[in-house]
């Protein structure tokens, strides 16, 4: 624990990419392979079930320090992570225990099968043995992940430092399926599980927002032109007759979607997509708003799928009867599009259609009216592009509308979590109905630290009321919020919803009486169909 | 804060007649009263940063003075060079208000000394129980073996704390490990401090023309105003560590991208503000500026009367506000 407390810490402290490969490329060289295998597997997702419930470990930690709940809540609040302050909370310890991460890995694997005092003597005598760090990591081991800013790039990008081996494959064989104790450290950076692995997508090739001006692009017939679909991109695989469905994320969200994995049973093997899962409905693309239903469910329910239908749309093809086609040209690529697409499923499977175009006019034209489409604007790739691994610049470029704005003023501030506890990060937003003010966004992202730090002053000293941690601020702050699209929602107060909305700029030359007003929000809805 | 009979405020914010001070910190001794009242030790501090001609008298720790009937001394607060708890007595009711303190010893401050009192007016910057401070010599050792391992990596260790109390401290802790180096606002202090008589360990002025040679691989102390600058900039292979009380929580440590944060805290922490409050035997305690809200109801909760007094102190001990408001008199 203590070479991975260690690491966590340097880690934490750091945003400079090369500091955090360094830093685990020296994890890598001193770390066993066990402890390796483990650090590889909590940061790809793969924890073990908690062995122990949250609420367990509070109510142990109140018994030991004798503190009244209303307090424990109080310090949770400043500290923004219950881990954390479990950890800051508990006494000194009194023992040191060396365990490494894997043997920790392996009691709390254990745990799962002891009694609920078995599980308060182990715990109690493991706060007891690792100083506050490493108890604050053995917290979020037993109560889920932790985020420490290393996403799976920067883990491969850092494997591929230490062993030598292509990133990309490194990529397959962390995101495939194995565990700790059926592989080695050395056959899993080797691939060696990653070929009968009918499920393993391909990395995502990703596109910079386009910044300059189209006609530099060159040649408008060299581009294809397609919408730039608002919903999950996916990776559609279907190998020795199993279906799977990947999302950008990395995640496995083929239970979700049944209706797609029925669909593809009954094309002929074998292939892999790259597409846009979205809501559809009497052909018409539905509002993210719509999907947003379908996410996250353990159960789909006949009706559900009734209500908001999905369809993937296909982009790419990625390989096809077991061939790599990702070196092959994008129209190349995409000529098998046609053998998947069957009339009868066209409700289920479409593709996404190449833009007619003769200038580069045309293309802005059609990208002003995107949002007519319920798309998010243009994609803009070269016919000839392979398709890259990650993000690389050049081949392909996603050209979004303008976003939409509205001013608000600042209504409720909260304190974020992780690394933003230390100040109010998070903000509601509100504009005028009547007399009254109605909130109609959260934002979270678009400010400056040195802003944050101002607009937490601000509220430190204009709050005026407390729910738990939401503090009700004078309405004085205003801001341009700007968001992506627009629905009229009843599940919202407002009556609209907004889609990404984040902090344009402060706009410390408005006073609050020039902030819009609901009607006038509304309006933008009506404006662009 | 007001005392009725005796007709004198304290570490007041308005500008009043007659202000007692308990220590030179911004957000306590400000600029603008007819007259001040300190202790010897801060007398040529606030001089140096509210004015040279200012009405100002001092007294020793421990002696009395009588104002209009209440008989006032000044206290050791362990909280930074001079700071002073105010012990007031007014037909024998003792009053004692804290201003900043610690109750941890250091090697530079006279340690707090606890006084019994009726009334105590404490603050409580930490008063939840996240925070315990561990002792001097442990974080010493974290702090010297970060100055070391820089060393073996060809990089300069710069400290960041605030100008008066904090950087002191730092170089307390730091004595001996390496050559330091200090910003011109921490040079200046250093210089009136060490002609009021207290000892304080070598630390050579840093700024623009000083050679990167000289200061390469050794210690940079810079207060907090300066993070992100183009100075900070200049100095070679620069690590940063912020040394403050909230570098106990994580968030804290992460939200200003440096190099490592140590707990190094000038004011109590939450068994320190605890013990201080059990040793005054008061019967009435008055909490201000920090958790005065969760403090006050703790003391409550274990049978002692508590009540919150909100006041405009600062609680983030990460910024004094000298250093943006009166630079001018350095």
């Amino acid at each position: 624990m203590k070479q991975f407390a260690a690491l966590i810490q340097q880690l934490e402290l750091t945003n400079k990419t090369n500091a955090k490969i360094e830093a685990l490329v020296h994890y890598f060289s001193i770390a066993t392979d066990k402890d390796k295998l483990w650090l590889i597997a909590l940061f790809t997702g793969k924890r073990p079930k908690r062995p122990i419930k949250t609420s367990l470990m509070k109510e142990w930690c109140l018994e030991i320090t004798q503190l009244p709940e209303w307090l424990f809540l109080e310090s949770y609040s400043a500290v923004g992570d219950l881990g954390e302050t479990l950890s800051l909370l508990l006494p000194p310890p009194e023992n040191d225990s060396n365990q490494s991460l894997h043997e920790v890995m392996q009691d709390l694997k254990r745990l799962n099968n002891f009694s609920e005092e078995e599980k308060k003597s182990y715990l109690l005598n493991a706060w007891n043995s690792f100083e506050t760090h490493q108890r604050f990591l053995l917290n979020k081991l037993i109560g889920g992940s932790f985020r420490v800013g290393v996403s799976k790039k920067l883990l491969v990008n850092a494997l591929s430092k230490y062993s030598g081996i292509e990133s990309n494959q490194l990529m397959h064989s962390i995101i495939g399926n194995w565990t700790v104790n059926d592989i080695t450290f050395e056959e899993l950076i080797q691939g060696n599980h990653i070929n009968y692995d009918n499920s393993k997508p391909y990395p995502f090739c990703l596109a910079y927002a386009l910044d300059k001006p189209a006609e530099e692009l060159g040649e408008v017939d060299y581009w294809q032109i397609e919408y730039k679909w608002d919903g999950i991109r996916g990776q559609l695989i279907k190998r020795n007759n199993a279906v799977f469905i990947w999302s950008r994320g990395e995640e496995l969200v083929t239970k979700q979607f049944p209706e797609l994995v029925e669909a593809v049973q009954n094309l002929p093997d074998s292939f892999v997509l790259d597409g846009e899962i979205l809501a559809m409905k009497d052909a018409a693309v539905l509002q993210f708003n719509d999907l947003q239903k379908r996410l996250n469910r353990k159960n789909v329910s006949k009706a559900l799928m009734a209500e908001v239908p999905v369809n993937f749309r296909i982009y790419d093809v990625l390989e096809w009867n077991g061939e790599d086609l990702r070196q092959q040209p994008l129209a190349q690529r995409q000529s098998h599009i046609q053998s998947i697409i069957k009339p009868e499923y066209t409700s289920v499977i479409s593709q996404s259609m190449s833009l007619i175009v003769k200038s580069w006019d045309e293309v802005k034209q059609l990208r002003n009216d995107a949002r007519n489409q319920n798309s998010e604007g243009l994609m803009l790739k070269l016919k000839q592009s392979p398709y890259h691994t990650g993000r690389i610049k050049g081949d392909w470029w996603k050209w979004k509308v303008d976003p939409l704005s509205i001013d608000a003023v600042l209504i409720y501030a909260q304190k974020g979590s992780g690394r933003r506890s230390a100040y109010y990060t998070d903000y509601t937003f509100a504009v005028r109905d009547g007399d009254q003010l109605v909130t109609v966004a959260k934002a979270y992202s678009g400010l400056t630290n040195d802003e944050i730090k101002e607009v937490s002053k601000f509220v430190t000293k204009n709050a005026t009321e407390k729910f738990g941690p939401v503090r009700t601020v004078k309405p004085e702050l205003v801001f341009e919020i700007a968001f992506e699209g627009i629905a009229l929602s009843n599940r919202h107060k407002s009556g609209v919803a907004l889609r990404f909305p984040r902090i344009a700029r402060w706009r410390k030359d408005k006073p609050v009486s020039e902030i819009d007003d609901i009607d006038s929000v509304k309006l933008l809805i009506a404006a662009k169909s | 804060m007001y005392c009725i009979p005796g007709k004198f405020y304290l570490d007041p914010w308005g500008k009043v007649d007659y202000a007692v001070i308990s220590h030179a910190h911004a957000d306590h001794a400000r600029w603008g009263m007819k007259h001040y009242l300190c202790v010897d030790d801060s007398k040529a501090i606030i001089k140096h940063r509210i004015g040279k001609d200012i009405s100002i008298e001092s007294l020793p720790y421990g002696i009395e003075k009588s104002i209009n009937g209440v008989k006032l001394s000044f206290h050791p607060a362990g909280h930074i060079i001079g700071s002073a708890q105010i012990r007031l007595e007014y037909k024998g009711h003792v009053t004692v208000f804290t201003g900043d303190y610690k109750t941890n010893p250091d090697n530079l401050t006279i340690p707090f000394q606890s006084i019994k009192c009726h009334t105590f007016i404490t603050e409580s910057t930490f008063g939840l129980p996240l925070y315990h401070w561990q002792d001097d010599s442990v974080i010493q050792q974290q702090m010297q073996n970060w100055v070391l391992n820089n060393q073996q990596q060809n990089k300069t260790s710069v400290f960041v704390g605030y100008s008066l109390g904090k950087s002191q401290r730092i170089m307390s802790l730091l004595d001996g490990c390496a050559p330091m180096f200090v910003h011109n606002s921490i040079y200046q202090l250093n210089q009136v401090i060490r002609n009021s008589g207290i000892k304080l360990p070598k630390a050579d002025l840093w700024q623009a023309a000083t050679n990167k040679n000289d200061i390469q691989n050794n210690i940079v102390i810079v207060p907090p105003a300066l993070l992100g600058s183009h100075m900070i900039k200049r100095i070679p292979n620069a690590a940063i560590a912020l040394c403050s009380g909230w570098m106990q929580v994580r968030g804290h440590r992460r939200w200003q991208a440096v190099d490592a944060g140590f707990v190094v805290s000038d004011h109590a922490d939450w068994n320190g503000l605890i013990s201080a409050v059990k040793a005054t035997e008061a019967e009435q305690v008055y909490v201000t500026h920090g958790y005065q809200e969760t403090f006050a109801r703790y003391l409550n909760g274990i049978g002692i009367a508590a009540s919150e007094v909100k006041t405009e102190y600062g609680t983030n001990e990460d910024t004094d506000t000298t250093e943006t408001e009166i630079p001018k008199t350095a």
